[in-house]
């Protein structure tokens, strides 16, 4: 019988060996399938059991995680002034995941990141309780303040992106309308659902992170890119005669293109280049992107970061000057109408690059991320992602966007302080109050901060509404706020 | 036959180490390793107390000093039946007991920290909890006094063969007793009908019905052998055997379907199925028995699968664990067991109280999150040295009959920990059978305390060393013999 026997034990131990694969296959090789798998409560429990770490800005608590009284959920994710900095702390809500740097950032905070796996060995063998990483951003309070109670306290729609210009760390990253991510992280799933409900059902989608997510006609705040392009044919530069006619007739088609208000460029059959972007003149900038091309306009677009995949470290959406079938719809075009779509965030990117000698920096959002003792694990490096133009164009485009300062209306003006802007007003269809644009940098000649504000629909204003009335107040009081530290 | 002629022997045997040195006869050149289990015994003690330290540290549920004390009513606990495989079973394999200790107390700890979590959701839902640690104590205590009862009576394994029928006829009865007594005596729980309830106290006859039916069967397949090997007709160059000897194999497979109809449980039916099937194929040592027992497994699977609900349902909560509607349970030990991942939660750090019933069919399921695969391995392997030892015994034992009754009770313990775990980990359909020695239940302890009792006597057996039948007389030298009182043998 000894033969069987062993013919058996070689049987039992093949049987322990199959559930050892089958248990490795559950535990390690479909181990994150299962662990991210959407009905798995555990990995949930798991993240409120933890302290989740701290978003700060600049030493200001922006989110962290409060013990509480439940069994279930250890922590609750509090978030300080919610509405302001919404668009870039995002959401935590065991119901409806993550928003925003929660989710970009959820491996940190979590202290689940492989940059955290030295720490958590530490905590683990000096019995100290897990505890996740925390994430410092690069948004100045004050001016992400501002931006907020700019358009908010206003009761107005729209967005303000600030960038530094030589790095590309985000300032101020606005939106209104907003929301408060602090319903969202309820402890409670039907006052999350409530507040889910209430946000999706709200007029103007308060859960859309308008600064990247948007993408709004630019109006004449897209002058700057066919502008820029015309300088770099070489055909254009900063005196160069273009027309001043009040209209023109658009190329084969029985339509007029108009200038604002209907008003000639100058009092001169002709005007300079830059008297053409004071004034924003539409016929001018329309018979340039004419003159240039399609190609040519699209280029520079690009290289100001059009129609690129950009994330800071949320997606933005990428801007488009859309399909352009005529000459007709180039002329359109070249002045910001028709298809071309833009995202503030896009918006402050150009002023941005003007600023900074035609380099696009790479707007970034997280500064450094940091162990849960605060030692920085990783820090973010500005990254350079090409020069639009060169240091030359660069400086006649702010040259002539200190004239159209001169021209943007006084409201909210910081004496002492050279500002370089260019306004836009987007018409976006009939009946539809337009909406204002704002773009600025400042100070002029040493730029360290550049602006994009857009309020939409005509603001408090209506059909009047202009970028220099409805949208320059809200850009300058947020670069005051950055170059004096206060509103 | 052979209990009253090797019961003086067991007297006469040194009692350890302290008592059988030096004394040149022949039984001490063979040592009996009883000082090696008392050691292994401390190092199983160690392993549970640190377990339960672990529990407390990351669930704060009792005074750290109370620890010790459990650490050291374990150890005295285990030492008692030290002492007394020490007096009755001194040759017994000095493995086996801390291997079963180890499990035991690393239940205790499991199903004490299930039971934490266990509170914890009762309390958030207003409902009355009472804890399984206690009576699992209980029933550990009873199953070690079961253990040494176990040795005191079978002096002799072999002994057991006389009672066969008598087992056997006791077993079935045992087996169907919950099938047809009325539901007032035998509740339906969770589907299966395999519980006597008297009062307070319950029990599943199944899990002595198995030691019974194995005895049974070793006897009789080893009595009747030589029925088994006749070779009947040659088919495809197969010697099949004769239609008639295929009786007790069909009998044993109708059982089985009986019990997933009439009980509806299907571990048991299978654990039975398979032991059956060994225990012929170790008998006859003819591989074509497995060959048929296999044909007919499946088409009992095929003709359960076709013709019940509960059999459906299971296999679609296998298949589909995340979508079934009876999945619940799997899919929540699977989640689990990917959130313990390699190293595990740590005990007292995972949730293994989400899985339903995670101290008894899922106990496997808990340690596989809060040990991690490393911990699980560990256990499985615990399981296969445990039985693997009893297949030894069974190697090493002299007597055909010990030799089939320790291979089918080593067998039996591996496939019930094959059928359990490879349900929990989703590897095989789901189906109720406890983890031997892991899990919580008073009948399922106390049960494999009888069976590792008999292995450990037939291990003894094994490595005792042979005694003569009759003293001889010491015989003098021939050449100092005195020539003139020379006989002639009559």
């Amino acid at each position: 019988m000894n033969k069987p026997l062993r013919r058996v034990a070689m049987a039992m131990m093949a049987m322990i060996v199959l559930l050892l694969a089958n248990a490795t296959y559950v535990q390690v090789i479909r181990a994150d399938a299962l662990r991210n798998h959407s009905g798995n409560s555990r990995t949930l429990y798991q993240q409120y059991s933890t302290p989740r770490g701290q978003i700060i800005a600049d030493g200001k608590l922006l989110a962290s995680s409060e013990p509480t009284d439940s069994e279930r959920f250890k922590y609750k994710r509090e978030y300080a002034n919610g509405p302001a900095f919404a668009p870039a702390t995002g959401y935590f809500s065991f119901v409806y995941g993550r928003g925003g740097i929660e989710q970009a950032e959820h491996e940190v905070l979590s202290g689940t990141a492989d940059s955290l796996a030295l720490n958590r060995l530490q905590r683990m063998f000096s019995g100290q309780k897990q505890q996740g990483g925390n994430v410092e951003l690069t948004l100045n309070p004050a001016m992400q303040q501002t931006a907020y109670d700019q358009l908010a306290g206003s009761g107005v729609r729209g967005s303000v992106v600030a960038l530094n210009p030589q790095d590309g760390s985000i300032l101020a990253m606005a939106n209104s309308p907003s929301y408060d991510p602090n319903r969202l992280a309820s402890l409670s799933s039907d006052k999350q659902q409530q507040a889910w409900n209430e946000l999706r059902e709200a007029p103007r989608d308060p859960l859309v992170n308008r600064a990247t997510s948007t993408l709004y006609p630019p109006g004449s705040t897209f002058k700057l890119i066919t502008a820029a392009a015309a300088l770099e044919t070489g055909k254009y530069d900063y005196n160069s005669k273009v027309t001043a006619k009040s209209s023109i007739k658009l190329p084969k088609v029985d339509a007029q293109l108009p200038n604002y208000g209907g008003s000639t460029c100058g009092t001169m059959p002709t005007a300079p280049l830059w008297e053409a972007m004071a004034r924003s003149c539409n016929t001018a900038f329309a018979e340039i992107a004419g003159d240039i091309g399609e190609k040519k306009l699209r280029e520079t677009a690009r290289s100001f970061g059009f129609g690129q995949d950009l994330n800071v470290p949320m997606g933005v959406a990428p801007s488009s000057i859309g399909d352009i079938e005529n000459q007709a719809q180039l002329y359109q075009s070249g002045i910001g109408q028709f298809n071309v779509r833009m995202t503030p965030m896009q918006n402050a990117m150009v002023a941005a690059a003007i600023a900074n000698d035609g380099k696009v920096m790479k707007p970034h959002l997280v500064e450094k991320t940091l162990a849960p003792d605060m030692s920085v694990l990783d820090s973010t490096d500005s990254e350079e992602l090409g020069q639009a133009v060169s240091p030359d164009i660069a400086q006649t485009v702010r040259d002539m966007m200190v004239k159209a300062e001169q021209q943007a209306g006084d409201e909210g003006k910081i004496s002492g302080v050279q500002l370089a802007s260019k306004t836009g007003t987007a018409e976006h269809g009939e009946g539809k109050d337009p909406h204002g644009w704002y773009v600025a940098f400042a100070p002029a000649e040493n730029p360290q901060i550049a602006v994009a504000a857009v309020v939409e629909d005509g603001g408090n204003v209506g059909a009047d509404a202009t970028g220099s009335k409805i949208a320059a107040p809200v850009a300058r009081a947020v670069i005051r706020a950055g170059l004096q530290g206060g509103g | 036959m052979a209990a009253t002629s090797t019961n003086p022997d067991n007297r006469e045997a040194p009692g350890g180490p302290g008592t059988g040195k030096g004394t040149g006869s022949a039984t001490s050149t063979t040592p009996t390793r009883r000082g090696t289990e008392l050691v292994l015994l401390a190092f199983a003690t160690v392993v549970v107390t640190c377990a339960l330290t672990l529990v407390n540290l990351n669930l704060e549920s009792q005074p750290p000093n109370q620890i010790l004390y459990y650490g050291v009513a374990f150890l005295a606990l285990f030492g008692l039946a030290h002492l007394a495989v020490r007096r009755w079973a001194p040759y017994a394999d000095p493995l086996i007991l801390p291997l079963v200790a180890f499990l035991n107390g690393l239940g205790l700890v499991l199903i004490h920290r299930i039971d934490i979590g266990n509170a914890a959701e009762a309390e958030r839902a207003g409902d009355a909890f009472s804890p399984a640690a206690p009576s699992q104590v209980f029933y550990t205590a009873l199953g070690l006094v079961l253990l040494a009862l176990v040795l005191v009576f079978v002096r002799d394994h072999r002994t057991l063969a006389k009672y066969s029928y008598t087992c056997g006829l006791v077993g079935l009865v045992a087996l169907a007793l919950p099938a047809v007594l009325p539901s007032m005596i035998a509740p339906n729980i969770n589907g299966a009908k395999l519980w006597i309830k008297l009062g307070p106290l319950s029990f599943q006859p199944a899990e002595l019905a198995k030691i019974l039916l194995l005895i049974f069967f070793a006897s009789f397949l080893v009595s009747k052998r030589e029925l088994f090997t006749t070779a009947g007709r040659r088919f495809l160059g197969i010697d099949l055997p004769r239609a008639r000897d295929l009786a007790p194999v069909l009998v044993a497979w109708a059982a089985s379907i009986g019990i997933v109809v009439l009980e509806r449980d299907l571990g048991t039916s299978l654990l039975f199925f398979g032991i059956v099937l060994v225990m012929i194929y170790i008998a006859t040592e003819r591989a074509v028995w497995i060959a048929i027992g296999l044909s007919l497994f499946a088409a009992g699977c095929l003709a359960a699968y076709s013709l019940f609900g509960h059999v459906q349902q299971r296999v679609d909560a296998w298949l589909n664990p995340m979508t079934s509607d009876s999945g619940y349970q799997l899919s929540e030990a699977l989640f689990g067991m990917a959130t313990g991942g390699i190293g595990g939660s740590g005990l007292g750090g995972g949730r293994p109280a989400i899985v339903p019933y995670a101290k008894n069919d899922f106990i496997l399921a808990a340690a596989a999150e809060e040990l991690g695969l490393l911990g699980l391995a560990a256990l499985l392997l615990v399981y296969l040295l445990l039985t693997a030892r009893g297949l030894r015994a069974a190697l090493a034992v002299r007597d055909s009959f010990g030799k089939l009754l320790a291979g089918g009770l080593g067998f039996a313990m591996l496939l019930q920990v094959f059928v359990i775990a490879g349900g929990v980990t989703g590897l095989i359909p789901l189906t109720g059978l406890t983890t031997p020695f892991l899990a919580a239940g008073g009948s399922s302890l106390v049960g494999n305390y009888v069976l590792v009792g008999l292995l450990l006597r037939i291990s003894d057996a094994s490595r005792r060393p042979q005694q003569p039948s009759k003293p001889q007389p010491q015989q003098p030298p021939i050449a100092e013999a005195h020539t003139e009182l020379v006989e002639r043998p009559r």
